[in-house]
């Protein structure tokens, strides 16, 4: 087995992606776009002031400033390019034999896979992250239109900013997210998909729902366990002949809207693949840092729990959801705040989970005061969104599945939009939206990045006003983010939320899994002691590791009904057959059935003979049965009994047997006489 | 090892489906369902049957209900709190979520009834708290052994086929399904499986049904015309299921019409189904499906609710009324206002038992029915009746059990002398073995095992590699016997024995291993001693100029072109084997034969050449799987001129 990891990705929108081998299948975990790489470009400007085109002037004037601080001139004026997972263009993607996603973010880069000419992998993700990240992609596609409306078709190939003497004048921070701190992943920057090549991706799709059974070639059985992060997303487990392999990504225990992460599906494999990089991105921002800085040894809370519903129990624990919700709840009390004080709302988060809880909270919260502030939500797919998380029971939390059952609606947006208090719009220049349109609002719109989408014109509008707020999810670098809408009067609040297993559960989790074999980030080995596993193996990016495979021979179940009709022979210290019906391979396991041949042609001959023969007892077998001959000739009858020699029969007819040390020839006219000789030859050696 | 079913009920009969299967030491309870026929303890499975004790918790490992209807779930909160059993019951999300609307509103039928009430609206509650929901497909581990699985049926929203395993034996109970999707569900699907066992239900036996679209138009055109005409049409339903199939079928209708009657439900269960409806329109047909994003198919636009006082409001209308088969409650009392008129229509969907108003309608059309002493309704009214039902028919049934080929098969929930056609047709017919065992006895099958052996890299990869042998062999087609004129057909037949490479091996005190035979040789030391056959022999020549007979020194050239004579005469006559003309030499399988120039071949028997020039002696060799071919193929050369 093999194993490259490809890009521990970054953050929630941009998972980390892998390359694995496992029985000779080349298997591909999750394909993300680098969305936050968008910030080096410049949103849709409001009117075309004098922004030249790179001349040999501003070249010159560029070289010079480069030492000085940001501003929003520096930023790249063209069709924004999507930058995919760095190394993942150096692999021929039609030696790809299977892709698992685990996440709708993690689907984003797909399209440009499928499109590549000999691309026939099988893609399997869950149904649920399968719509979502459908219409994640098409929204993209929409919003990358509406900005491709304003730059005009491309003439150039390639693009002036990609060529090195646009690279030399760009700032050194922007030059960083283009080409990497290696500088070598300019080859990972794409122009972006198209609808057609969505949906000709979305035909490629296999979906499977949670623990459902996919068996791949008849070798590899693969299932996805929910894992909590958001709906639909999942954790993989691969069984095949030779090795188990359960793939955690970034995970939640106790979730507020999706299935929780079921843990206890992935238990009974050997190897364990731990690719949630989360807490990599969240720890600096934590108040008490220090006490990250020692590894979480294993003396606290865990190691008192010894049997496994005690861990169990510990881990759902649902602290971090308490936390999370406590989080939603400050947010609505600042966003209400806001708009008592007469400004409205932004809010860019794309989080299907935290939006829809937001907008159950926040809309609560209008209700209990007397203020009649309207909710918007302006999104290209919203209204299939909204109406699709209404009918996705059996992918969300325990909480929200006993609404089904008590006959209620999933979430409440159903009933908001209904009585009009949410109001869906697929775009800003919606004659609807102008009719309704209200102010102070809350408005819920793509895209995080502030780059695309309706966010481009609503902050826009926005920025100067002192009394709106700005909600935005912490980034890498919200600075650049906000950098084209700068002086800001507009307030900004940032928030981070949990996006994966904290670092105080990961040890109690591979408690509970006991793997043989942990694959681990060396990025995370200094935050984290792990004595759990009986091997760690430590990973980083592009580096690929091979472990030697945990069983040496293949095992291979054989019906009782069939090996009953083996026909057995005793050896000196062994018994032995030879085996019969048809090998069928099958859920990853070896079975030998019987098959479908006629009765007839079943006869049971030994085929294969070893031994030397006795001549002397082959006469006489061969008397036996009324056949007379006489040895002829004789060849070195010094060394051995065993002797070579011919045989000339002439009873019943004509025949010779040409025994020599490797084997015997029979020749003879008559079929008969042929099959009589052959048995008593079979008498004489040992055969099977 | 062995498999016994225990039938509780639906054996040879239709009502309370229960089935109890012990598979490897666990033991399932497939459905818990209620006898709609009868109202004393014969209503229910007799569930001392499982345990005498009334231990069920140790005796039972789960129980799997497949769908929502009252003669699969009907008994389970009676078994769950009045009986005791607290383990894990199994049912889809559909079956969770609309099984306490169809137990409620039994119970409230059984109060009306007056029979003595055997589970109350907490026990119904409580008992649905124990409940696991399982999505379709979606493999549920119940414990280290035992592994289930819900596959599509059809039928109604949520039912469920159920897949077990344990260890190496499997099953398939099928509980209600539908081979053909209808307006709002989809057709039963499954994967093929390895099975010991199914378990079918056989409700149409031996019915083959026709397209279901002449029937729907059928019933379409009474209900318009009757509303044209100014009548109200009453169509008396259960809660769940048909109503909202057939509502789906009037609200397309009206659409393409564009008519504007009312359509009304009239308690608000209805309404309040289909908002469950909504939310699992996922386990609905792919149309419908497809519809949640712009209009919700469940979300009836010409739909309203129904009022008492619009009873006797003028214009025409289509009510659905609850219950069902005119039972009693409202159904009835509307019935008893709109009897009267010619104008108006009842149309009956489905099923009526027998005793209710349901089935005296349909049982040919009285003008007169007697309620009770004081009580009489003149029916005046028209009565359509639907003939469309959500079961499988008898082609359904056998496509199923051909595409899954269980070792084993079991027919319940189903009339006994269909069933006993049915099973005819299933042993004769597919040769799978098969039983409808009545009422609670036990069925005794006998199930797979697997003996496990190491095998060698070597062994596996040779089995990698495809070693197929094509060959025609010819049968009489038996379609042909009755036309006096038995046709012999050749097939091509493949067969591929690379798994008889193998050796298995056992040695004491070791576990059992495969080795490719190569290996096996190697093991004991020995030296592969191959027997072969030859045989060298002159073959007749159709011209002697063609060949120089001076000196039996054919050159290469007449070697070839000899051979690729031989080739075709071959090809002609031999309906099997692959000929390779490989220039000098001709194979067919191991069988090689070559132009011998050698007076004194090893493998001649009679070195003297008849009439000199006028024949050539070829060369065989052949190994012994090849026996028969060879022979055949010598036949033919001897018999034959070059």
């Amino acid at each position: 087995m093999k194993f490259t990891c490809l890009s521990k990705g970054g953050g929630f929108h941009f998972p980390p992606c892998h390359m694995l081998s496992v029985s000779g299948f080349r298997i591909l975990l999750d394909c993300p776009l680098d969305l936050s790489s968008l910030a080096i470009f410049s949103p849709v400007p409001i009117a075309l002031e004098a922004h030249e085109s790179l001349d040999t002037d501003s070249v010159v004037r560029k070289k010079q400033k480069i030492e000085k601080t940001l501003d929003a001139n520096d930023l790249v004026f063209a069709e924004p390019w999507y930058k995919t997972v760095k190394s993942l263009h150096l692999w021929d993607a039609s030696f790809i034999d299977v892709i698992l996603i685990s996440s709708p973010m993690g689907m984003l880069g797909l399209p440009f896979l499928t499109r590549t000419k000999d691309f026939s992998a099988k893609i399997y993700v869950t149904e649920a992250a399968a719509r979502i990240g459908q219409l994640m992609m098409e929204d993209l596609v929409s919003m990358h239109m509406e900005l491709r409306q304003f730059y005009g078709p491309e003439d150039s190939a390639f693009l002036q900013w990609m060529r090195w003497e646009g690279l030399e004048v760009l700032p050194s921070e922007l030059k960083k997210i283009i080409l990497g701190t290696d500088c070598e992943e300019l080859g990972a920057w794409m122009p972006l998909y198209s609808a057609v090549d969505v949906k000709d991706c979305m035909r490629k799709v296999q979906t499977l729902k949670y623990a459902e059974e996919a068996c791949y070639n008849g070798t590899l059985v693969i299932k996805a366990f929910s894992s909590g992060l958001e709906i639909g997303t999942c954790n993989w487990t691969i069984n095949g002949p030779k090795r188990n392999i359960a793939y955690i990504s970034s995970s939640i225990f106790v979730s507020t809207h999706a299935m929780d992460f079921n843990f206890l599906g992935l238990q009974g494999n050997d190897l364990i693949i731990f690719s949630d990089f989360s807490t990599l991105d969240t720890t600096e921002n934590m108040e008490n840092d220090n006490t990250y800085c020692d590894p979480v040894t294993s003396s606290n809370a865990s190691d008192d729990l010894y049997n496994l519903e005690e861990i169990a129990a510990s881990l759902l624990k649902d602290d971090e959801s308490m936390e999370e919700m406590e989080k939603l709840a400050f947010i609505c009390t600042c966003a209400f705040d806001s708009v008592r004080a007469g400004g409205s709302v932004l809010v860019p988060i794309d989080r299907l989970g935290i939006v829809l809880c937001l907008l159950e909270q926040m809309s609560l919260l209008l209700e209990s005061s007397s203020l009649k502030v309207p909710i918007y939500i302006i999104s290209s797919v919203a209204e299939e969104l909204l109406a699709f998380t209404n009918i996705i029971p059996e992918w969300l939390c325990k909480q929200r599945q006993e609404k089904l059952f008590s006959g209620e609606p999933l979430f409440a947006h159903v009933k908001l939009i209904k009585e009009r208090k949410i109001h869906v719009f697929p775009a800003v220049h919606s004659v609807q939206l102008l009719t309704n349109w209200q102010e102070p609002c809350v408005v819920f719109c793509p895209h995080w990045s502030l780059r695309l989408g309706p966010v481009v014109h609503l902050l826009r509008y926005w920025c100067s006003d002192p009394n709106s707020l700005l909600i935005l999810e912490s980034g890498d670098d919200a600075n650049l983010a906000l950098l084209p809408f700068k002086p800001m009067a507009m307030k900004v609040l940032q928030c981070s939320f949990l996006s994966g297993i904290s670092l105080q559960k990961v040890q109690p989790l591979l408690k509970a899994l006991q793997p043989k074999l942990l694959l681990f980030p060396k990025d995370l080995r200094c935050k984290i002691q792990i004595s759990e596993a009986n091997t760690i193996i430590h990973y980083s990016e592009n580096e690929t590791l091979c472990m030697p495979s945990s069983k040496e021979s293949t095992e291979i179940d054989i019906a009782t009904d069939l090996a009953s009709q083996f026909h057995w022979k005793t050896l000196k210290q062994e018994t032995v057959t030879r085996l019969d019906g048809e090998l069928f391979m099958d859920q990853g396991k070896h079975r030998l059935l019987s098959g479908f041949r006629q009765a007839d042609s079943k006869q049971h001959r030994p085929l294969l003979h070893w031994g030397s023969p006795d001549l002397k007892r082959l006469l006489t077998e061969l008397s036996k049965m009324g056949i007379t001959g006489t040895l002829k000739k004789v060849m070195d009858s010094a060394e051995s009994k065993n002797a070579a020699g011919i045989i000339d029969i002439d009873d019943p007819e004509k025949a010779l047997i040409d025994v020599r040390e490797t084997g015997t020839v029979i020749i003879t006219a008559d079929e008969n006489l042929a099959s009589h000789i052959f048995k008593a030859m079979d008498i004489v050696l040992d055969g099977i | 090892m062995a498999i016994d079913c225990l039938v509780l009920g639906a054996g040879q009969e239709v009502g309370k489906s229960c089935m109890v299967v012990s598979i490897n030491g666990k033991r399932i309870m497939f459905d818990c369902g209620m006898h709609m026929g009868y109202t004393d303890s014969r209503r229910y499975p007799d569930f001392s049957l499982i345990s005498k004790t009334g231990d069920f918790d140790n005796a039972l490992t789960c129980v799997i209900v497949t769908h929502f209807h009252l003669d699969h779930i009907g008994a389970l909160p009676y078994f769950t709190e009045v009986c005791g059993y607290k383990g894990p019951i199994y049912m889809t999300y559909p079956t969770k979520a609309l099984a306490p609307l169809m137990l409620e509103d039994y119970r409230k039928n059984m109060d009306r009834r007056g029979e003595d009430e055997q589970f109350t609206s907490d026990h119904i509650a409580e008992c649905m708290k124990k409940v696991i929901p399982v999505n379709l497909k979606q493999t549920v581990q119940v414990d280290k052994d035992l592994q289930i699985r819900a596959y599509y049926a059809g039928h109604v929203i949520g039912a469920a086929m159920f897949y077990a395993k344990v260890g190496d034996a499997a099953m398939v109970y099928t509980g209600d399904y539908n081979m053909t999707p209808d307006r709002h569900l989809g057709a039963a699907q499954i994967d093929r499986l390895q099975l010991d066992l199914l378990i079918t239900e056989s409700t149409y036996a031996t019915t083959i049904r026709d397209s279901r679209y002449g029937r729907e138009r059928e019933f379409l055109k009474a209900v318009h015309n009757c509303v044209a005409a100014g009548g109200k049409v009453l169509i008396p339903t259960f809660a769940l299921g048909r109503a909202q199939e057939l509502c789906i079928l009037l609200e397309d209708y009206w659409e393409r019409m564009n008519l504007k009657v009312p359509i009304y439900f009239s308690a608000g269960l209805t309404i309040q189904a289909n908002m469950y409806y909504k939310m699992l329109i996922n386990w609905t047909s792919q149309k419908i499906k497809e519809t949640y994003a712009t209009h919700n198919a469940f979300d009836f636009k010409n739909v309203r609710n129904f009022d008492r006082s619009l009873i006797n409001a003028p214009g025409p209308c289509v009510l659905f009324a609850t219950p069902g088969m005119i039972v009693g409650g409202f159904s009835l009392e509307v019935f008893m206002q709109w009897a009267p008129s010619e104008n108006n229509l009842v149309t009956l969907p489905g099923y009526c038992v027998a005793g209710t108003i349901g089935h005296k309608l349909m049982s040919g059309k009285p003008a007169k029915i007697d309620l009770d002493k004081d009580t009489q309704i003149n029916v005046r009214c028209q009565i359509h009746q639907l003939s469309f039902s959500p079961h499988t028919d008898a082609k359904g049934i056998m496509d199923l059990v051909k595409f899954l080929s269980p070792k084993h098969a079991i027919l319940v929930h189903g009339e006994k002398p269909k069933m006993a056609t049915l099973k005819e047709r299933i042993q004769s017919e597919l040769g799978i073995q098969c039983y409808c065992p009545a009422n609670n006895e036990t069925v005794t099958i006998p199930s797979t095992h697997y003996v496990k052996a190491d095998a060698s890299g070597t062994f596996i990869r040779s089995c990698l590699n495809p070693n197929f042998k094509f060959s025609t062999c010819s049968s009489t087609d038996k379609s042909y016997l009755d036309s006096n004129k038995s046709k012999a057909v050749s097939r091509l037949s493949v067969s591929d024995d690379r798994a008889t490479e193998g050796i298995l091996v056992v040695e004491k005190g070791k576990k059992a291993k495969v080795i490719h035979q190569d290996e096996f040789l190697h093991r004991l030391g020995e030296k592969k001693h191959e027997i072969q056959f030859a045989y060298c022999f002159p073959m007749h020549m159709a011209r002697t100029e063609d060949l120089s007979s001076t000196s039996h020194m054919l050159c290469s050239f007449d070697k070839c072109t000899l051979i690729s004579r031989l080739s075709m005469i071959l090809s002609d006559e031999l309906s099997e084997g692959n000929i390779l003309d490989l220039g000098e030499e001709l194979q067919v399988e191991s069988f090689r034969v070559s132009v011998c120039s050698s007076d004194n071949c090893p493998h001649r028997l009679s070195s003297s050449l008849q009439n000199g020039s006028e024949s050539v002696f070829f060369c065989c060799h052949w190994s012994v799987a090849d026996e028969k071919l060879a022979w055949k193929i010598i036949s033919i050369m001897k018999n034959s001129t070059l």
